[in-house]
């Protein structure tokens, strides 16, 4: 059995449908495997498979823009993948692009080939200006959520939310 | 074929279609022709003119929508491809404008100057309708053909490496992407209204 939490998975889950989330693409990792197959079950959502992760920020502004609140599922090596596009795309154009990260490579990572990544996702998004938030504890999960949503719009850029070990793994 | 008379032939098709372009010529030509609301040019980005179509396709099926794409961004997200065909909008139409070369960048050849066949990929990556056109009467027919069909096309016009003499045009990245925005809220109103 894995050891990602199912049920602070459907904590973020429901606070993302909370906040009127209809369209998520996402590209599989560990810690997002439950958070996927719930939007796979959900009926009322749209779930969009990527190849690559970057084609989740052009999938999201086409959403945006034709009035559906989307959300990018991804692993933080999976944002490194994807800032020509954040820049050249969602800040360029002014996009509320809401991105879940998983923040791989934080104290407690065991998998060696994850711990680069970690290092280095909060000094990139201060970096690209990009307000972010730690999602650590399944109690602040919504009401965080629903702020870095209205953040998102009212200044309609990208806007991040890390999702930790704390939150995602039962060890 | 020359992608503006392209261009041209199909222009009075594009009134009520959501039309989504990549940068460089075919956004500067196409505004050459005439500006609408409903027309986004995707000015950077490169490759994911067609991953917005995606979205905007997903998001409105009641829509159409046309996406106007290059040799140069194709390659640049073959894997999009893949998850195109996955999805399968059938109110896309993906246009690939393909003069084999990265035009505004100084002409350098891309790989479909050497063999790679962008509609042989999209048929393998599962795109249920593809084409390749040469000439100006395939590309008016095999447009209104894939308008038709109510499937996903994706469709590779073979044309010359010219362009124009600038790219810059006195629409403003930001103006064009907020009236385009109103223009999908008003159709969505239209609709509801109905």
């Amino acid at each position: 059995m894995s050891p990602v939490s199912t049920a602070n998975s459907r904590v973020v889950y429901d606070a993302l449908k909370a906040s009127g989330i209809r369209l998520m693409s996402a590209l599989p990792e560990t810690w997002l495997v439950h958070l996927i197959r719930m939007a796979e079950d959900d009926p009322d959502m749209v779930l969009v498979r990527l190849a690559k992760e970057e084609e989740g920020v052009g999938i999201s502004a086409g959403a945006h823009l034709a009035g559906m609140r989307s959300a990018m599922l991804m692993q933080n090596h999976g944002f490194l993948a994807s800032i020509n596009p954040i820049v050249s795309g969602a800040q360029l154009y002014r996009i509320p692009l809401l991105m879940l990260i998983s923040h791989r490579g934080e104290f407690g990572e065991r998998d060696p080939w994850q711990t680069e990544g970690g290092g280095v996702t909060e000094d990139l998004l201060h970096t690209l200006w990009i307000p972010f938030g730690l999602l650590d504890d399944p109690q602040h999960v919504a009401h965080r959520i629903a702020k870095a949503q209205t953040l998102a719009y009212s200044s309609n850029k990208p806007v991040a939310l890390l999702l930790c070990r704390d939150l995602m793994w039962e060890d | 074929m020359l992608r503006l008379d392209a261009l041209k032939s199909i222009y009075s098709r594009l009134e009520n279609r959501v039309v989504v372009t990549i940068m460089g010529a075919v956004a500067a030509e196409l505004q050459s022709i005439g500006h609408r609301s409903n027309f986004f040019y995707l000015q950077h980005a490169m490759g994911l003119a067609s991953s917005m179509g995606l979205g905007i396709a997903l998001a409105r099926p009641d829509s159409q929508v046309v996406v106007f794409d290059g040799d140069g961004s194709v390659l640049m997200n073959l894997g999009g491809l893949t998850t195109l065909a996955r999805y399968r909008p059938r109110n896309l139409v993906h246009v690939i404008f393909d003069n084999e070369s990265l035009l505004s960048v100084g002409g350098f050849p891309t790989a479909t100057s050497t063999g790679s066949d962008l509609a042989a990929i999209a048929a393998a990556a599962g795109i249920p309708r593809t084409a390749t056109v040469r000439t100006l009467d395939a590309f008016t027919k095999s447009f209104d053909e894939a308008l038709g069909a109510g499937d996903l096309t994706t469709m590779v016009a073979k044309v010359e490496a010219v362009g124009p003499s600038g790219y810059v045009t006195d629409l403003s990245l930001l103006e064009n992407r907020f009236q385009f925005q109103r223009y999908l809220a008003s159709t969505r109103e239209a609709k509801v209204d109905k």
